[in-house]
């Protein structure tokens, strides 16, 4: 297949994920719709590396993956929070930082 | 074959991806991005990325979507309307964005102008994708963000475990030091109450009276008592 194949599939997933993130309002799956943007990401990037015979693309990947689960860690901690003093999960009644 | 593993590979991605968004139950939608990750490391393995393809499995499915049901039980997967009642208008212009996101990316990606785009890519050096050439080039030219990587890792593990602790948690107007993370809870036992030696303020008020008694007294102590 060719390279432009995986970028197309890429492209759509990413175009998803970001719909998800704009019209969710359960923070959860607002982490489960970053996560695919980053997954499409690290699609183009090993797409990528394959086009050009580069081990660095996968590299990238790799730490594209450290960074998510870094972020998951800290995302589901705030959601423990937020549940913990019974705070609504849904980021839509969760405007305290609203100016 | 290559093809038809492709594209079954991608329809699976783009379904998952469809129903993380779609399905109402939190719960399904990590079952989703589940299967979505198996079809991606499908996609990643006919890239040649054996590597990559082995950490999307055992990391991010394995591990992160571990911790996803976890946190969805303990939430308690409540069902929501996809839709939001009020924001039916805010929804149509989201979904328009989105599309709009991808046309773009389209474009980009058709008007690039890289004559590789349309090949199957370059030849290949021998070892490529296999964990091998990975830990060779992590090691050597990637060293540092390598390590930086790691301690982005500790980072965060601190954070949550500030984050997600049991009284507190984020602010709660509670000041929280560095030195109160790492110190022992009140009524737990030291290493040293559990060898039976008087712990650090009760040491002077006890020593003389205690098991130091039978003990010949040290030629300081003998000197003071003197004075």
């Amino acid at each position: 297949m060719s390279i432009g194949w995986y970028l197309a599939i890429s492209a759509l997933v990413f175009c998803i994920g970001a719909g998800g993130v704009l019209t969710r309002r359960n923070p959860l799956v607002i982490l489960l719709c970053l996560e695919l943007m980053l997954n499409a990401a690290n699609l183009a990037l090993v797409a990528f590396s394959r086009m050009h015979g580069n081990g660095d693309g996968q590299i990238f990947a790799i730490i594209v993956m450290v960074v998510a689960a870094c972020e998951v860690t800290v995302g589901l901690g705030v959601i423990v929070a937020m549940f913990r003093r019974r705070l609504p999960i849904d980021v839509d009644e969760l405007r305290a930082l609203q100016g | 074959m290559d093809v038809v593993l492709f594209f079954i590979a991608g329809i699976g991605a783009i379904a998952g991806a469809i129903g993380v968004v779609a399905l109402r139950n939190p719960f399904y939608s990590v079952l989703s991005l589940v299967a979505h990750l198996f079809a991606l490391a499908v996609l990643f393995l006919l890239l040649l990325a054996q590597f990559v393809a082995a950490a999307q499995i055992v990391v991010y499915a394995g591990a992160v979507m571990v911790l996803y049901v976890f946190v969805v039980a303990y939430i308690g997967g409540q069902d929501q309307p996809v839709r939001p009642q009020a924001g039916g208008r805010l929804t149509a212009l989201a979904i328009l964005a989105a599309a709009c996101l991808f046309a773009v990316l389209i474009i980009a990606t058709l008007g690039s102008g890289l004559s590789a785009i349309d090949s199957e890519g370059a030849r290949l050096g021998e070892g490529f994708g296999q964990p091998g050439a990975i830990g060779e080039l992590l090691l050597t030219r990637f060293l540092l963000p390598f390590e930086v990587a790691s301690f982005l890792l500790l980072v965060a593990a601190v954070g949550a475990v500030v984050l997600a602790r049991r009284r507190g948690g984020a602010g709660a107007g509670e000041g929280l030091t560095v030195a109160e993370l790492f110190r022992a809870p009140d009524g737990v036992g030291s290493m040293r109450e559990a060898l039976g030696r008087p712990t650090g303020t009760n040491a002077p008020a006890d020593a003389p009276a205690g098991p130091r008694e039978g003990l010949p007294t040290p030629s300081g102590v003998s000197t003071e008592d003197r004075a």
